[in-house]
């Protein structure tokens, strides 16, 4: 069946989008043909400041090449616009002659730059920007002559004027009014950019207009200079109008589809013509016309869900958002950022520090916001504006952005790691956090053009870049921040990857050997470093190093967890979560003995003590390890619990002995020092009771056996295990989780759980070791068993004795 | 502050070896205990055992250098002067130390900061 034809008016950012956006819905439907004026295929305009400004090259900032066309059977005519469109034929025709039917026809033709209609505006070196021919002119003259005006003081005005600096020409800018990019922003911030750009060497003519432009030869050649209303004139070689913009509405209106400011287009993005679209800056729906690319490409996905005959994609308008893209200068405005009846505005001003925000709120929620100095915030104001979020219990807090909400113990978070996922972080493409932490992850990706690569995220304005960063940073864990790796502490510059090798390679089995071995720039390091080292010896080489207590944080030096009084939990082992009465009759014993304030169900299936002195300690612990317990290790970088349960002894859908299964893991793993916390769980059968699927190792009972999951966990990012594979026989199952466990030891860094972990190194590298090298599963296994030997001795036992006293009394009782 | 007054606070803690390189002990008081410290070259120091933070036993803390890390949320404390190491802020109170041999002897009136 012949395919059905879509001809594209206009091959720029709009209308390439609505095609990008179709191929990824449909990417055979149509046959498709691209009509563009002008020369290049399709390009980023956004990105034609830095261009003028020497911070990029034209092939920097390409969107689409030739070979994309081509490798997707698109027909692309550049330099040849269409010049005419025979609705009852329904064919286009071209400058240079081309016909083409279509089915379907999309107009993106953009707009022109607004030519101030005063004597001298069609001389030679008076001109427009909006494409790269201009950039080239530009660029051009700015080689040949010195001193540009720029009439516009707008976005587009100051971007043109703040480029043809760095091309070293002297710039004035002419402005209207008394205050600069009115649409974006208040008098004060426009003030606060106004002394920014001037300190830069830009001059300003403020409330001038222009009457005339003035060229040499008598009025002829080439612009010589402007004059305003007032009789005064200033110097030109070059004038840039950037005073607005005039949808491109012309080949439309020829056609007969119905135009005003722009061609009028409903919620489906249709003209009054069923067949023909229209989109982009050439548009006019719902009364607005927008000249930013942000609301385009909200269009372009409604556009192309409906050329892909999904139909039910609907635009309905936007609020825009804005950034100046220079260098330097950090500006955000959005909404209603002027306020007026009905709003209440919240100020924070500080000139020295050259800040200034403003939010305007209307009904308990944001409506607009201007942002000058310091604008980290700016994409989370955006979001509380789009989603209309009641805003009267953060009030106050408001302006201090989101680091300041919520308690104290989120302040050293980021930015990126607060937002939430569906965050919209690029507002130009509309890419959320979720979408790049995804492809961070499924596509194992490292870099800053990665990301840009892969989910156009802060590929169209930049001005996302740091926050891309930042997400990439949190996403890779601290390792990948850079593209280099990070060091593993202020004391080396090795990685934590080339201290483990070192100590594996050189046989390095004491943390003084370490330092000296690699030089280490602080005689004892720090509490960062010793804490990883120690673990990294005594997990390389267990048999020959000794555990450094010193080394270890408190937790896991007093065995018990520190709470925030400076008292301490205490947490018994209770195998599988199975217990007893007479385990719970000791455990009511300890609890009223030592006057526990508080006794607590774990989620980990298990009780916990708290509220007892450090000085407590080996006395409880005494009585508990009379009574047979041993430590639960809830305080460590170890196996924390395995949850149950009751599985096929009770439960009427049990498959197989969860509980006993769970049981046997504990004693088989309890004890063992892993890079970072370590929980697993058995379930009896596949509903999953034990949440299996959000552990670091997890056993669900299948009909056939046990099917084992690893790299889930809980927390703040949640992660839903991997399936590694499906084996038989209890086992089997110690001898998978013990492998397991053992690569994840040896091979983690420290502190990385294994959800990071896995998702680092990939299933399939630990399928490969654990599943697929049957001998290297077993040498691991014996490895971990070999290490378990001396792991499996009770460290609340040891010190009930008498072991490590001074770690629980006190030097002495002093009077005073 | 009169030299007599300060030869009544000097307060004999036990002999070095008591407390543990690159840790700490904790000398009981009603006052507040305090934390008394031994880094890598045997230097002894006293600071009130308590965070300025939120009130962390500093004892508790890992040691290095001339500083200890706070047990709860990491800040780093030096441990001659009490102050929070950039760009951490906040200042706990020193008490003086003196090695007399093996004897350490801690002193219960406060430094002058
Ligand atoms: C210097 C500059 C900086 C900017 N900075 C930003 C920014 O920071 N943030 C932001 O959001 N937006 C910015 N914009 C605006 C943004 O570039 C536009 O909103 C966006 O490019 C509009 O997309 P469009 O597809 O509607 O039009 P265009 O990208 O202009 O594409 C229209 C294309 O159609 C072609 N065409 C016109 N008529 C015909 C015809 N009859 N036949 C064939 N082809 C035709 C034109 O030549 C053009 O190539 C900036 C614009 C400029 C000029
Ligand atoms: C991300 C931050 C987390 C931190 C900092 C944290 C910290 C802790 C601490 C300190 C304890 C010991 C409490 C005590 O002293 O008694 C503990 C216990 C526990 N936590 Fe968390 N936890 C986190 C997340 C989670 C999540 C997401 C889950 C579950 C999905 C979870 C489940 C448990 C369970 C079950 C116990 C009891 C463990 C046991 O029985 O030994 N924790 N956690
Ligand atoms: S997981 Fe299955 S066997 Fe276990 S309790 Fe739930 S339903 Fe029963
Ligand atoms: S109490 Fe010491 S850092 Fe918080």
């Amino acid at each position: 069946m012949e395919k059905e034809k879509l001809v594209l008016v206009g091959n720029g950012m709009a209308g390439m989008r609505t095609i990008e956006e179709l191929l990824k819905l449909e990417p055979d439907l149509y046959d498709i043909t691209v009509f563009g004026a002008e020369p290049h295929p399709n390009y980023n305009r956004i990105l034609l400041s830095p261009v003028l400004s020497g911070e990029k090259t034209i092939d920097e900032i390409m969107l689409n090449t030739r070979a994309w066309y081509d490798e997707r059977g698109i027909t692309l005519h550049t330099g040849d616009p269409v010049v005419d469109i025979d609705r009852k034929r329904r064919l286009v025709k071209s400058e240079q002659g081309l016909e083409v039917p279509y089915d379907r026809l999309i107009l993106a033709t953009g707009s022109y730059p607004f030519m101030i209609p005063v004597p001298g505006a069609e001389l030679p070196g008076v001109m427009g920007y909006r494409d790269i021919a201009d950039v080239d002119t530009m660029i051009a003259t700015a080689r040949e002559h010195e001193r540009a005006v720029v009439i516009g003081g707008g976005l587009l005005g100051l971007e043109a004027a703040y480029g043809l600096q760095q091309q070293g020409m002297d710039v004035t800018v002419v402005h209207l009014l008394d205050s600069l990019m009115e649409r974006q922003l208040d008098k004060p911030a426009a003030a606060l950019l106004k002394a920014s750009l001037e300190s830069r060497g830009l001059r300003f003519l403020m409330e001038v207009q222009t009457a005339a432009i003035l060229g040499s030869e008598g009025g002829a050649g080439r612009v010589e200079r402007v004059r305003f209303k007032d009789g005064t004139e200033v110097p030109a070689d070059l004038v840039v109008m950037a005073v607005g913009i005039r949808p491109n509405v012309e080949l439309a209106k020829r056609a007969g589809l119905h135009c005003e400011r722009g061609i009028v287009v409903d919620d489906t993005l249709l003209t009054y013509d069923p067949r023909i679209y229209a989109i982009g800056e050439c548009v006019q729906h719902r009364g607005q016309c927008y000249g930013l690319v942000a609301p385009l490409f909200e269009q372009a996905k409604v556009c192309a869900n409906h050329l892909a005959k999904l139909g039910y994609g609907r635009y309905e308008g936007s609020v825009t958002s804005t950034k100046l893209k220079v260098t330097g200068v950090d500006l955000f405005s959005a909404g209603n950022y002027l306020g007026g009846e009905d709003c209440e505005e919240i100020l924070f001003q500080d000139p020295g520090a050259g800040v200034y925000k403003k939010l305007v709120i209307q009904d308990n929620k944001l409506t607009g916001a201007v942002l000058y100095g310091d604008t980290v915030d700016g994409a989370w104001f955006f979001q509380l504006m789009r989603e209309g979020t009641d805003i009267s219990g953060i009030r106050e807090d408001l302006l201090f952005g989101q680091a300041h909400l919520g308690d104290a113990g989120h302040g050293g978070q980021t930015q990126a790691a607060a937002m939430s996922d569906d965050m919209q972080v690029c507002d130009c493409n509309g890419v959320c956090k979720g979408e790049i932490v995804r492809a961070i992850t499924s596509k194992g990706l490292f870099t800053l053009d990665d990301v840009k690569a892969h989910t156009k995220a802060s590929a169209s304005c930049g001005s996302c870049t740091g926050l891309v960063e930042q997400i990439l940073a949190n996403t890779l864990g601290s390792d990948y921040s850079a593209p280099e790796a990070k060091p593993l502490c202020k004391c080396t510059d090795y990685t934590h990857d080339q201290v483990r090798a070192a100590i594996r390679d050189q046989h390095l089995t004491s943390i003084g050997q370490v330092f000296e071995a690699l030089e280490w720039r602080q005689p004892d390091g720090c509490h960062v470093c010793r804490p990883a080292l120690n673990y990294y010896l005594i997990s390389t080489w267990p048999n020959e190093t000794s555990d450094d207590g010193q080394s270890r944080f408190i937790n896991e030096r007093a065995h018990a967890n520190i709470q925030k009084d400076g008292t301490y939990s205490v947490i018994p082992r209770i195998f599988g979560g199975e217990t007893s009465p007479a385990q719970l009759r000791a455990i009511a014993a300890a609890a009223e003995k030592y006057d526990v304030r508080t006794v607590k169900i774990t989620g980990g299936q298990r009780i916990d003590l708290l509220g007892l002195t450090k000085e407590q300690l080996p006395h409880i612990w005494k009585d508990l390890t009379d009574a047979g317990f041993v430590s639960g290790h809830a305080y460590g970088k170890a196996l924390r619990t395995v949850k149950t349960c009751v599985g096929s002894e009770w439960c009427r859908f049990g498959v197989q002995n969860s509980t006993q299964m769970g049981i046997d893991l504990e004693e088989l793993t309890w004890g063992s020092w892993t890079p970072h916390k370590f929980k697993m769980a058995v379930s009896g059968c596949p509903r999953n009771c034990a949440e299996a699927t959000i552990k670091d190792f997890g056993v669900v009972a299948i009909e056939s056996g046990w099917e084992l999951h690893v790299g889930g966990n809980g927390g703040v990012k949640v992660r839903a295990t991997d399936v590694l594979c499906r084996v038989e026989t209890p086992e089997q199952v110690k001898e998978y989780c013990g492998a397991f466990m053992q690569v994840y030891r040896e091979e983690a860094r420290y502190l990385e759980r294994t959800a990071p972990w896995v998702e680092r190194v990939g299933i399939a590298y630990v399928r490969k070791r654990v599943v697929e090298d049957e001998v290297g599963r077993k040498a691991l296994y014996k490895r971990f068993l070999e290490s378990q030997k001396l792991a499996q001795v009770d460290p609340w036992k040891e010190r009930a004795a008498g072991a490590e006293a001074h770690e629980f009394t006190p030097l002495k009782q002093a009077n005073g | 502050m009169s030299a007599v007054m300060a030869e009544q606070t000097w307060v004999e803690v036990g002999p070095i070896d008591s407390i543990p390189r690159l840790g700490a002990r904790v000398l009981k008081r009603d006052g507040g205990d305090i934390a008394v410290f031994r880094n890598a070259e045997d230097e002894i120091f006293a600071l009130l055992n308590r965070c300025p933070h939120k009130g962390g036993p500093l004892s508790e803390g890992i040691v290095y250098g001339r500083t200890v890390a706070c047990p709860l949320h990491n800040l780093c404390m030096d441990l001659a002067t009490g102050q929070a190491k950039a760009p951490d802020e906040g200042c706990a109170t020193v008490f003086p130390v003196r090695i007399d041999g093996e004897r350490v002897l801690v002193s219960l009136e406060q430094a002058a900061t």
